[in-house]
């Protein structure tokens, strides 16, 4: 399968130039861009590891694409995403987030029905890769 | 007796409150000299006055019966402090070329109305007024809210910042689709169509506005197999999805029924039609906050009232109030679609669902300055007769706090559900990183579309089916203001 999570995953897997471009858009709206990873793709894992902070004065989309090698170096085959956050009133969150990397084997996940009462189910949905701890799933 | 004479309010109160017939205007409801106070409610009517009735007159007779008169002089008005109550009309001016149509502006005191309450705040601004004689036709064109009451409401129960973040959805519109045939087809049919759209690509799908619980599909199997469809697609994609389970029904009992039914089984979202009335939104609101449900709305009904210029409620009076009563999702006009939507008017309805704050702005119909006191941000909807290869103009038009819903333009496409989805989805993934990128998406959109087809057969066929159908008729809900041109 291929994870569709993030705002460019229905494309070709973006080059670094592409990157680049989207990161001089956010820092161009004032946003600080932030680089994150997780071996745990699932689509309710709010809380990926942060490869260092939100770049907050950065200035110059160099900065964050070194960082984004440096992540890409220690985690060759985990997911890596690149965030830009926008502190303004009434905002204060993500206005862009996107996948710059995923494993070589997306083996994605297992739908688990537990039947209830009535034809009632409840769901879970559980990453294949999960079983093994992690830093040892893909 | 000249014009000025006759609107003039007597001065002794003995003369005033004599048992008889007076003109509005000269029992207190016309006042030019009156400044509005911050705290005061301000509502703008358009109004075509009866053939011989002075516009003041008739402006007068609006605030009048839009808040305390009735027909004839009563003396218990002196039990009252009836001056403060009084609505005042306080501007009228002629409508730019529209001939015997005035705007009236009406200030109320915050004191007229019970707080929090939607119901109460309509009854008197649109009760019994627009039924009053003196007057050909009356439309409702904008209102201001003062913080002081905006502050009364709860407002949207999650707001456009929230719901990103529960979908962990940034950056680009969100995507839907209504499930066509909107009536007929069995839950485990519908359900096929949920789970076709949302593996292909789609965010959300969506119950029609008259999908409640019919012989060919009643409203508990609808819900399971959605929700089977829903969790099929999530494990699929390893994205949130979600689908809009309409609980509408005939009493709030019944909704919150399913609602309740909604939540068991897991669903992020549930749905409400306009046409069950202000007090049953505001219950649902109440109940989507208690249960971290994202509440949609579908304006079911709207255009019998929204649509004609002279009478009526303006569609951006009904988003203000909508945003008060709390809805997270509301559909608000596409533009270039199938259903009524002038440009401007429709990027005014955006402005005061998604902005913190309105200015005025006459050529897109917003007439009061408009603060929201931190009120949560209402996701605009666009639906009905989209497809992918308008993806330029609606990103143009709409920006990217908004639902895209392609119905037809997804579920009509030559190569199945999914592929109509992974069509629209991919349209708009490559016009926001074109966008982005810095480049004109007005005019190299459709270059843009050409070249992403190239990496997908589903856009190319669906562009080769759709990329030149457009609705281009003259829009009667129209912007009464355009802009002056200015020297260079």
């Amino acid at each position: 399968m291929r994870l569709t999570q993030g705002a460019f995953s229905f494309l070709p897997d973006l080059t670094d130039a592409q990157i680049r471009a989207q990161i001089e858009y956010c820092l161009r709206m004032g946003w600080a861009v932030s680089v994150e990873y997780t071996d745990d793709p699932h689509p309710r894992n709010t809380y990926w590891e942060m490869f260092g902070m939100p770049m907050f004065d950065l200035k110059d989309a160099a900065g964050a694409m070194a960082e984004l090698d440096a992540c890409r170096k220690t985690f060759p085959n985990h997911y890596i995403k690149v965030n830009a956050f926008d502190s303004s009133h009434g905002w204060e969150s993500l206005r862009l987030s996107f996948l710059v990397q995923r494993p070589k084997d997306e083996p994605g996940f297992e739908l688990m029905r537990a039947e209830a009462d009535g034809r009632n189910l409840r769901y879970t949905t559980r990453a294949y890769a999960t079983t093994r701890p992690e830093g040892k799933r893909y | 007796m000249g014009k000025l004479e006759q609107m003039k309010t007597p001065t002794d109160a003995g003369a005033r409150y004599k048992a008889g017939v007076l003109k509005y205007a000269q029992m207190g409801y016309w006042e030019p000299q009156y400044q509005p106070q911050d705290t005061d409610v301000l509502a703008l009517f358009r109004i075509t006055p009866q053939d011989g009735v002075d516009p003041e007159e008739a402006a007068a007779a609006v605030a009048g019966e839009s808040s305390t008169a009735t027909w004839t002089v009563v003396w218990t008005d002196r039990l009252t402090a009836c001056d403060m109550y009084r609505a005042k009309a306080y501007k009228v001016e002629p409508v730019p070329g529209a001939p015997g149509q005035y705007f009236a502006y009406i200030a109320y005191d915050l004191d007229l109305f019970e707080p929090g309450s939607l119901a109460n705040l309509t009854a008197s601004i649109i009760g019994n007024v627009f039924g009053f004689k003196p007057l050909k036709a009356l439309r409702l064109e904008d209102m201001r809210l003062p913080v002081a009451y905006v502050k009364t409401f709860d407002g949207p129960p999650t707001g456009i910042v929230v719901e990103r973040e529960r979908l962990d959805k940034f950056g680009r519109p969100l995507l839907g689709a209504t499930v066509k045939p909107k009536l007929g087809l069995s839950g485990k049919n519908y359900g096929r169509v949920v789970y076709e759209a949302l593996k292909g690509g789609l965010d959300f799908t969506k119950d029609d506005e008259n999908i409640n619980s019919q012989a060919f599909m009643h409203w508990r199997d609808r819900f399971l197999f959605c929700m089977e469809a829903v969790n099929r697609a999530q494990a699929a994609t390893g994205e949130v999805k979600g689908h809009y389970l309409n609980v509408t029904a005939a009493t709030m009992e019944d909704m919150y029924e399913r609602a309740e039914f909604a939540k068991a089984l897991g669903s992020n979202i549930v749905m409400i039609d306009l046409v069950i009335g202000y007090t049953a939104i505001q219950s649902m609101s109440k109940w989507a906050r208690r249960n971290d449900m994202i509440l949609h709305l579908h304006r079911a009904g709207h255009s019998t009232y929204t649509r004609q210029k002279t009478h009526g409620i303006s569609f951006r009076v009904i988003s203000k109030w909508m945003r008060l009563a709390g809805v997270d999702h509301i559909h608000a006009g596409t533009v270039v679609g199938k259903l009524e939507g002038d440009p401007n008017s429709v990027q005014g309805f955006y402005n005061v669902l998604r902005e913190e704050h309105n200015p005025v702005d006459l050529q897109r119909g917003i007439f009061f300055e408009q603060d929201w006191g931190g009120l949560r941000k209402v996701m605009p909807v666009a639906s009905g007769g989209i497809h992918a290869g308008q993806m330029h103009q609606l990103i143009h038009y709409l920006g990217e706090d908004v639902v895209l819903q392609f119905g037809g333009g997804t579920i009509g496409h030559p190569l199945g559900i999914a592929a109509g989805a992974t069509a629209n989805r991919v349209a708009l993934e490559a016009m926001i990183l074109a966008r982005n990128e810095g480049r004109d998406i007005w005019n190299e959109g459709p270059q843009i579309l050409a070249d992403a087809a190239r990496h997908c057969a589903p856009l190319k066929a669906a562009l080769d089916t759709w990329g030149e159908v457009t609705f281009n008729y003259a829009s009667t809900d129209t912007p009464d203001f355009v802009p002056t041109p200015t020297a260079a």
